[in-house]
């Protein structure tokens, strides 16, 4: 890129202030926006409903809130952190920020389809919100049949179409990308020229698309059966639940992966500009994604081990559950690798990132405790389960969001945040990540159940622990919040390239023009091509 | 477009790689459309395999004439749709909205066909909650049967409904000049959205009309 072509040109912020230039854009980097906005309110819903979980188990009794309402509030956090904060956070706002950039291209293939995707999820976003106001549901996030389609007196049918809806949002948004990346890239930008975080967001799109259709028409069944009273799920009318749970996790496993996936491609790309070099493995980083997102869809029968499914297709889902875990390790053994004899610095985003490995480490191998089919009988719906899945789906994906947010907040907005912040904030939602759940496993481990208001007084210690950290995680998600917002108007102009990275991204202005760039870009290098010699800032 | 220049949107280069694009965007709705269909697909062959003898009753009192007729008239659609398609790609526009409003008629047809058997089913209390009596053996598990079989084809009319009002849009498109040689895009991604529709069919009908019928 010859950066002295043009000077002129207004940024993509700068092209229109009205509302309407905003709900009717079909700029990708303004729809990412749009898609950062209504997460960010989302996930304030979602935590919201955890922070009265955590404050409700700090004593033994329910004294906070009522057994209804308490059943209310987890299933509530669940549904909104799943399928309204993790599935669309890292695609649809660093993703659709990022993915034309980083191919080289001036949008997304289908800029409607992606606006229409937002307006989806919204529409899906507030059915689902006005349904919990008004009463609630109450199944868990997993919609269980046949307490979902025949004993629940509360809101199924409206969550669900909620997420029906955010549902063909998703898979609109994985088209869109799909497209993108094989159609739309760059003179010279091959394949295995793609930076890692094209990659992991080809991998989640395949998963979206193919996945998400077969939550779609499971919701449909059940809602159906809730509204007519007959179907193929309730074994009081001839119907299977084992079918339901079998179509349920045949998306909902593979959606685990859609959630951290990207985190990982984010963290290849910070742990290679702070160490000033290439990743180590590229080819194999890339392929592992693959293997991960096609295991993926290969496992969903370890959510089932004590549902009374066959031991042999429990032998097989276990077997291949241990496989995930190669590509996994392959990964952290590569991040690992890139940090060795690197030239590391410790800015905010590269905090983000080792802590994401540090949490991805855990939870992947306490993931292998509970594929493991003996071990999984006395593990099964206690807090160990609880634990090991927020450490990879809050722990390491919230972690990856954040230290993406904070690597390409200057890109965004042009606008630096303040490091020192930054950095405490890193810090503080690490400690108070690891303090809120690690507890957790060890409540598992002994035997307290998920889902439970109440439980022993024993048990006590370590859940005033778990929610005291969670406290701590507050602070740790809301400082960002602010110090970015005030950024926004205090923060100092961001360059172009305030991290000397490499990557099409950082060749135009910051913020960029509408079209990307000032002229189609050339690639003449591979990925991570950095220099030691360069320092990360310049 | 009328004077037969291909132009493209914005983002894309030229119209070739507007046209492989859209190409690769409809394959990819395709795959999620027989996800979608396949866990309806798995639903029923999972029930079908407890239920055997109550789902081969229920298929025996399917109206097999009309189904077969409905097959011929949905494959007729996708043989006009193809020819569509065919007129597209050779600039032949009065032909193209021809065979676009063959299509329209033949899936209109299959409408007003799905219609009358729904009728005659409902004449026959075949119809679960609204109406369903069957007097043999197992009537919970043929009832089950009857739920699949409203629900898979339901779903189906509704694809097709769509079909009917994509092929409309693109008629439309067609009267006002809008496709030449150079850009008939449109045409080619509804044609397979239909054919797709047109296939799923060919799956329905064996598994509700036809096994284990005799």
């Amino acid at each position: 890129m010859n950066s002295a072509v043009i000077a002129s040109h207004e940024d993509y912020l700068s092209s229109g202030w009205s509302w309407r230039s905003w709900l009717t854009t079909l700029d990708h980097k303004r729809i990412g926006i749009l898609y950062t906005i209504a997460i960010t309110l989302l996930f304030g819903i979602g935590g919201a409903a955890a922070a009265m979980i955590r404050l409700d188990l700090l004593t033994p009794h329910s004294q906070l809130v009522s057994i209804e309402t308490y059943n209310k509030l987890f299933t509530m956090h669940g549904v909104i952190m799943v399928w309204f904060f993790l599935i669309p956070s890292i695609p649809a706002t660093l993703g659709n920020f990022l993915v034309p950039m980083m191919v080289g291209a001036r949008d997304l293939a289908f800029p409607r389809l992606n606006l229409a995707s937002w307006y989806l999820f919204v529409a899906g976003g507030l059915l689902t919100i006005y349904a919990l106001l008004t009463g609630g549901v109450d199944t868990g996030w997993t919609f269980y049949a046949p307490y979902s389609t025949t004993f629940s007196s509360s809101r199924v049918f409206a969550v669900a179409s909620g997420v029906f809806i955010a549902g063909f949002s998703s898979i609109l948004t994985g088209l869109n990308f799909v497209v993108t990346i094989h159609e739309m890239r760059a003179p010279g930008m091959t394949w295995f020229r793609l930076p890692l975080f094209i990659w992991s967001m080809y991998a989640t799109s395949l998963i979206l698309v193919l996945a998400t259709p077969v939550l779609a028409m499971t919701l449909m069944l059940m809602a159906i059966e809730r509204t007519f009273g007959i179907g193929v799920f309730d074994p009081a009318l001839g119907g299977d639940p084992l079918l339901f749970q079998h179509l349920f996790w045949f998306y909902s496993h593979p959606a685990v992966y859609i959630m951290i996936v990207p985190a990982m491609g984010v963290a290849s790309e910070i742990i290679s500009c702070f160490c000033r070099k290439p990743v180590f493995g590229y080819r194999f980083m890339a392929y592992a994604i693959l293997a991960i997102a096609a295991f993926g869809f290969l496992v969903w029968g370890h959510h089932m081990f004590v549902s009374g499914q066959s031991a042999y297709a429990g032998t097989v889902f276990s077997l291949l559950t241990f496989l995930v875990a190669v590509p996994s390790a392959i990964k952290v053994f590569n991040w690992t690798a890139t940090l060795y004899k690197g030239q590391v610095s410790f800015q905010a985003p590269m905090l983000y990132a080792l802590g994401f490995i540090g949490l991805f480490t855990i939870g992947g191998l306490t993931g292998l405790f509970l594929a493991s089919m003996g071990l999984d009988i006395h593990l099964h719906d206690t807090y160990f389960v609880v634990a090991h899945f927020h450490y990879i789906m809050v722990g390491a994906a919230v972690m990856g969001f954040f230290g993406g947010i904070h690597f390409w907040w200057p890109k965004i907005t042009g606008r630096m945040y303040p490091e020192g912040w930054a950095r405490f904030s890193a810090i503080l939602t690490f400690v108070g990540f690891n303090l809120t759940f690690f507890p957790q496993f060890i409540l598992g481990y002994l035997g307290m159940p998920r889902r439970y208001p109440e439980y022993p007084p024993e048990f006590q210690v370590w859940n005033v622990l778990s929610s005291a950290g969670s406290s701590l995680l507050v602070f740790g998600y809301v400082l960002p919040l602010l110090y970015l917002m005030w950024s926004l108007r205090y923060g100092e102009r961001a360059p172009a390239n305030p991290w000397n990275a490499k990557g099409l991204e950082w060749e135009t202005d910051s913020p960029p023009p509408s079209e990307n760039f000032h002229s189609t870009p050339l690639v003449t290098e591979e990925a991570y091509a950095y220099a030691r010699a360069e320092p990360p800032h310049g | 477009m009328a004077d037969g220049v291909a132009v493209h949107a914005p983002q894309f280069d030229d119209a070739e790689q507007q046209r492989t694009a859209s190409n690769l965007g409809i394959w990819i709705f395709l795959a999620t459309e027989i996800l979608f269909f396949g866990a309806l697909f798995a639903a029923y062959a999972i029930t079908r395999v407890r239920f055997a003898e109550a789902f081969a009753a229920g298929s025996r009192l399917t109206n097999l004439p009309l189904a077969g007729v409905n097959t011929a008239v949905l494959l007729t659609s996708s043989l006009t749709m193809a020819l569509g398609v065919h007129a597209a790609r050779h600039g032949a526009r009065r032909a193209l909205i021809g065979w676009l409003g063959m299509t329209i008629a033949l899936g209109c047809a299959f409408l007003a066909i799905k219609a009358v058997e729904y009728r005659f089913d409902y004449l026959e209390h075949l119809v679960p909650v609204l109406d369903f009596h069957y007097a043999g053996p197992q009537a919970d598990q043929v009832e089950l049967f009857f739920y699949l079989y409203f629900f898979i084809t339901g779903v189906h009319a509704l694809h097709v409904i769509i079909g009917i009002g994509c092929i409309a849009t693109i008629a439309v498109m067609a009267s006002r000049h809008t496709f030449s040689p150079a850009y008939f895009t449109p045409v080619d991604v509804t044609g397979l959205y239909w054919h797709l529709v047109d296939v799923i069919w060919l799956f329905v009908f064996p598994i509700l009309y036809l096994i284990s019928r005799s």
